[in-house]
């Protein structure tokens, strides 16, 4: 039922809101992953963020891809939890450490999903910023990425949808969106520096030529 | 018996003909939509103008409906005096006063040509049956549009073919003399063959009619180039692969279809 109701969601609402209302320029569609496990790291600007990345795979992919998402903002209220949960299919994780003794690692439910052979949406930014501009990548992907040297990693950069749905409001304006996928990055052994090449190649993305 | 079926027959060839045309405005309206959209794209917008672009989205829809609906007077003031007044008043409502006139005349001239220029191409289907008993307003529609085509088609030919000295170099390299003066002429003669088969246009009036179509096709293209020098880019976007943008597509006709318009509405409405 709720696979249904999941399926349902994204093919008669999602799609038709990215792919009509907005429209969407991919460039290198290719390079996306066909199976799981992988995951696609982008820009975090909107909450359309996520509902372009689920548009831009193919449907057959739906059951396996799963966005990484705050705790915090999405289990506000328990409508919102459910539907974030059960429809959108995130997987919550805490931002804030609570320091407590023998607190579980924020990123156990991720790996949990990768052994699985899932696809994860992360936004290695950690937050929706300002539009078009990247903040720092956070150290969190490298730590995903530590000890799965085969699991490939996609950046993404998209343009665009700060400028349809920016941060706090709830009117969506359409705009075309590019999006631009590069090639896969794999584990290199160290997390400062796969922080880093996770950085450079979103910022390269970028740069590129619209 | 007889004069029953045939009553029944009647309606329903009307019926057809609602259909059709309400789907020829629903496409033509998301011809609208699409180019609006990507001119948004492209130009630099900003971020308080968020809910002023949603009003203007919506002019779309109601343009496209007083145009369904017939209705002249309505739709030849709706975008030009009501939306661009209230758009203006919203966006003064906002507060943000650096890059005001900018942001405004971006807007209105994106709803000009892509909104209300493109709605002279939908208003010539409902045009009253009488004023072109040859095949009403899709014959019209055909007739502009066709010849726009071909207008582009037959400038970029001459022009590749004879084309010497250059018109304005620093819009458009690709524009010579020549190619407009030849393609001008190729659009008129056509102008004429086709006018008895699609329009009520006479001989002389067919003459300017391709005139028009001619020389409005070519503004319309040297202003799109104009507005792609201005923000440094190439076409409009990728949406056509190999053909540029929406824009790139029917920027012949932001000039061409109004002008077209009002000639023969002059003429015969």
């Amino acid at each position: 039922m709720k696979t249904t109701l999941r399926f349902l969601f994204f093919l008669l609402l999602v799609r038709p809101i990215t792919l009509v209302i907005l429209g969407l320029n991919i460039r290198h569609k290719e390079r996306l992953p066909t199976q799981g496990p992988a995951i696609l790291v982008a820009n975090h600007n909107s909450h359309l963020d996520t509902l372009v990345l689920f548009s831009i795979l193919p449907l057959r992919l739906l059951p396996k891809i799963r966005p990484v998402a705050a705790m915090d903002y999405f289990f506000r209220n328990s409508i919102l939890a459910w539907f974030s949960l059960h429809i959108i299919g995130i997987i919550p994780i805490r931002r804030k450490k609570t320091g407590a003794e023998g607190e579980e690692d924020p990123l156990k439910l991720c790996h949990e999903a990768l052994d699985r052979g899932e696809i994860l949406l992360y936004f290695p930014e950690g937050t929706r910023g300002e539009p078009e501009q990247m903040n720092r990548v956070r150290s969190g992907i490298a730590r995903l990425c530590e000890s799965r040297p085969e699991l490939p990693v996609f950046p993404i950069f998209m343009h665009g949808l700060g400028k349809a749905l920016p941060k706090g409001e709830i009117l969506l304006v359409p705009f075309f969106c590019d999006v631009f996928v590069g090639e896969p990055v794999h584990w290199n052994g160290e997390v400062e520096s796969f922080r880093a090449l996770v950085e450079d190649r979103m910022i390269a993305l970028s740069k590129e030529e619209k | 018996m007889e004069l029953k079926s045939s009553v029944v027959y009647h309606f329903s060839i009307r019926d057809v003909q609602v259909f059709v045309m309400n789907i020829s405005l629903c496409i033509l309206a998301f011809l609208s939509f699409l180019a609006f959209k990507e001119y948004l794209s492209l130009i630099p917008t900003r971020r308080t103008d968020h809910r002023v672009l949603f009003w203007a989205y919506l002019t779309i829809p109601i343009q496209y409906y007083l145009i369904a609906k017939g209705w002249y007077g309505a739709f030849i003031v709706f975008i030009p005096v009501y939306a661009f007044l209230f758009l203006t008043l919203r966006m003064v409502l906002i507060g943000e006063t650096e890059g005001f006139l900018r942001s405004i005349g971006l807007l209105q001239w994106g709803l000009m040509t892509t909104v209300f220029s493109i709605g002279h191409v939908a208003y010539l289907l409902v045009l009253p049956k009488a004023g072109n008993p040859h095949g009403g307003g899709f014959a019209l529609l055909l007739y502009l549009v066709f010849l726009t085509q071909i207008n582009d088609v037959s400038q970029y030919w001459w022009g590749k073919a004879l084309g010497r000295r250059q018109i304005i170099p620093k819009v458009n390299r690709n524009k010579t003399w020549e190619g407009l003066l030849g393609g001008v002429c190729t659009t008129t003669l056509l102008a004429v063959i086709l006018a008895p088969f699609l329009t009520p246009l006479g001989r002389w009036a067919a003459v300017g009619a391709g005139l028009i179509i001619g020389l409005g096709g070519f503004t319309g293209d040297i202003t799109l180039s104009a507005v792609k020098r201005d923000l440094g880019i190439k076409n409009t976007s990728a949406m056509l692969p190999g053909r540029g943008g929406i824009l790139d597509r029917i920027d012949s006709l932001t000039y061409a279809a109004p002008l077209f318009f009002h000639y023969l509405h002059y003429l015969y409405y």
